[in-house]
């Protein structure tokens, strides 16, 4: 099995809106160890100038998430979930996500390489408010690694 | 902002945290990430894709590896990119844990008049071995 280069430029239907929760953020923030209050506190939050509580930065994973499953389920992209790593992982943030934000999250394929045997496969999940607001965009590069034998 | 610069020279280390990973730390992170690979919590399927054990997610080392730049940040700034190569596995014993240090210095200021930096993190297991490369927080003026 290897990976469809035809995937190459390929631009996915976006997410499902994705509500981040107050709750989620905290539960989050506490999983990351993450202390500062403006995570946890809405008092503290409020008085550094956010509407709610400010989601840590690599929080937007859970949303890049839901658009990568796209690929990785995608029947014809030739991807075997069990070989798969994590290479690399960026975030560009216009702002930091809060508590309250809906967000959805359009991926497209920018780039496909082999490399002694795997193949790196890097795509950009743009993840804007449903009012249209561009929050972050999130570029991934997962390695899938060859078969043996 | 640009006072948080004011007195450092390039390489300053401007804050720096440790923290201790054990099994219960990535049953946690799985379940607030949604990450549920069972290569962080079952030895047996770890191995069996050739790995040694356990390993903590890459995510939760690089969420944890910047929350130390947030708090110090508080609300003069906020984080505006951070990219890591993931370079080492982070393995995860069972009955124990094991220290994960991240230390953050100053790599570049970017725009003098504006605050903007990049700062270079180094994250670290506590038998020396870097686990993020080319790990970069860029933090601006909001």
């Amino acid at each position: 099995m290897s990976v469809n280069r035809e995937l190459l430029d390929t631009v996915f239907e976006p997410t499902k809106p994705y509500v981040v929760g107050r709750e989620k953020v905290r539960e989050f923030a506490s999983a990351v160890f993450a202390t500062a209050p403006i995570h946890h506190d809405v008092d503290a939050a409020i008085a550094a100038g956010y509407s709610d509580v400010v989601a840590p930065p690599t929080f937007p994973i859970v949303i890049q998430e839901k658009a990568l499953h796209q690929i990785l389920s995608h029947p014809g992209a030739g991807i075997n979930f069990s070989r798969v790593v994590h290479g690399d992982q960026k975030f560009e943030y216009q702002r930091p996500l809060v508590a309250g934000d809906e967000v959805v999250a359009t991926l497209r394929v920018t780039k496909i390489q082999s490399l002694g045997g795997h193949t790196m496969l890097t795509s950009e999940s743009t993840i804007t408010t449903t009012a249209g607001e561009p929050v972050v965009v999130a570029t991934s590069t997962l390695v899938i690694r060859g078969e043996e034998g | 902002m640009s006072t948080l610069w004011a007195g450092r020279d390039i390489g300053d280390v401007l804050v720096e945290d440790s923290v201790e990973l054990s099994r219960e730390s990535l049953v946690r992170y799985a379940g607030a990430s949604g990450d549920f690979n069972p290569i962080h919590y079952r030895d047996d399927v770890a191995k069996s894709v050739g790995l040694e054990g356990v390993l903590a997610h890459g995510m939760l080392t690089m969420g944890l590896a910047v929350a130390p730049v947030t708090a110090w940040l508080g609300d003069r700034g906020f984080v505006s990119s951070y990219q890591v190569r993931f370079t080492k596995p982070v393995y995860v014993p069972a009955e124990s844990s094991v220290a994960v240090s991240a230390s953050v210095s100053l790599a570049k200021v970017n725009e003098p008049t504006e605050g903007s930096a990049t700062l270079a993190l180094s994250v670290t297991t506590q038998d020396g071995t870097t686990v993020l490369g080319k790990a970069f927080v860029v933090v601006s003026p909001r």
